[in-house]
């Protein structure tokens, strides 16, 4: 067993690859963030009170569109509802030796990534640790979104066009691996492409906003799936490991 | 009346942290309904797959560079690479690809 410091120490370590990727990743969330129409500092604080990728480059895209309040706060409740499960599988891990107020601070990060480290760190989860990791790769999320954003002007177009497409890369990263290992899943993957190719080509259909063909999509599909291929135990458990990947 | 900008991100800030914020302090028991769990295991891969598809093709200046990071990206993904390194070939596929458009 590791003493305290040392798993601290550990979280810090591992958390260098997360926020490398978060660097990358947020610098593009700045630029959508601008061209949004965002200023600097609101771009600053949107990461700093979100730490999340799709869901704040969802936001950011109906914002830059106008819509209404109640569109961005249900995109973001659908977009982010994963983390429900992430927070009730972390939450089953953590015995008492976590505050309430230390579970109150490492809820708001509760991302894709550090959900995966926090949740293969061991049998019980350990404080320390998932700090170290915030540590590190929680303020590169800011920094990240802040130099997208500052870089806006100065950045040829030839590069930001390629930087454009970080963010479905990193999507894709989330989504095929598992598919590799779970057919019902590729399946899905296919299936929610074509239907959203669909509604952005068919009259009346694309008239959606994307926002809502989004919030549509993901209800309808993957209720579908869970009363046509519900999930047992034995695939719970391989989709906590697939989410450390 | 215009939309107030910092009134969005208020939104957005208050619903995440209410999702992930909850169930850490209030579930300490596992979710037994299997419909409710597989829904919410469901729900990232299908809302990131219709969040990813079309949009990634105009995402950059030519629909050909994009659906060419699109399939880079798949077939990184596919072979195992980190997250990061699938993130940076579908930039540099366009990057490159672009010089030729």
């Amino acid at each position: 067993m590791l003493k305290g410091e040392n798993k601290f120490y550990k979280g810090m370590h591992d958390g260098m690859a997360v926020a490398l990727g978060y660097l990358a990743v947020s610098f593009t969330l700045g630029i959508a963030a601008r061209k949004a129409g965002l200023t600097l500092f609101q771009a600053m604080l949107a990461s700093a009170l979100n730490n999340t990728s799709a869901g704040e480059f969802a936001a950011f895209t109906l914002i830059g569109a106008g819509v209404s309040y109640l569109e961005v706060a249900v995109t973001t409740l659908i977009l982010n509802m994963r983390y429900v499960l992430m927070s009730c599988a972390l939450s089953q891990k953590a015995d008492n030796s976590i505050s309430t107020p230390q579970r109150l601070f490492m809820s708001h990060y509760i991302t894709d990534e550090i959900f995966g480290l926090s949740i293969m760190s061991g049998d019980k989860l350990d404080f320390k640790y998932v700090f170290g990791i915030i540590a590190v790769s929680g303020p590169a999320w800011t920094l990240g979104t802040v130099l997208g954003a500052l870089s806006g002007g100065i950045m040829p177009v030839s590069v930001l066009s390629a930087m454009n497409v970080a963010l479905y890369g990193m999507f894709i990263a989330v989504i095929i691996p598992p598919a590799k290992k779970d057919k019902t899943i590729a399946l899905l993957i296919v299936v929610s492409m074509v239907s959203s190719l669909l509604f952005s080509i068919l009259p009346g259909l694309k008239n959606i906003s994307s926002g809502m063909t989004i919030i549509i999509l993901t209800v309808v599909i993957s209720l579908a799936a869970a009363i046509l291929f519900p999930v047992e135990d034995k695939k719970k458990k391989k989709e906590v490991v697939s989410c450390e990947a | 009346m215009k939309p107030n900008v910092y009134v969005y991100i208020l939104i957005m800030a208050v619903v995440t942290y209410l999702i992930r914020m909850l169930p850490m302090v209030l579930v300490r028991k596992e979710i037994q309904n299997t419909t409710i769990k597989s829904f919410l295991y469901y729900v990232p891969y299908v809302t990131l797959s219709v969040m990813t598809f079309p949009a990634i093709l105009s995402a950059t200046n030519s629909v050909i560079s994009a659906a060419a990071g699109f399939v880079v990206a798949i077939a990184a993904a596919i072979k195992g690479f980190s997250l990061f390194k699938i993130a940076i070939f579908a930039c540099v596929t366009v990057f490159i690809l672009e010089m030729f458009i």
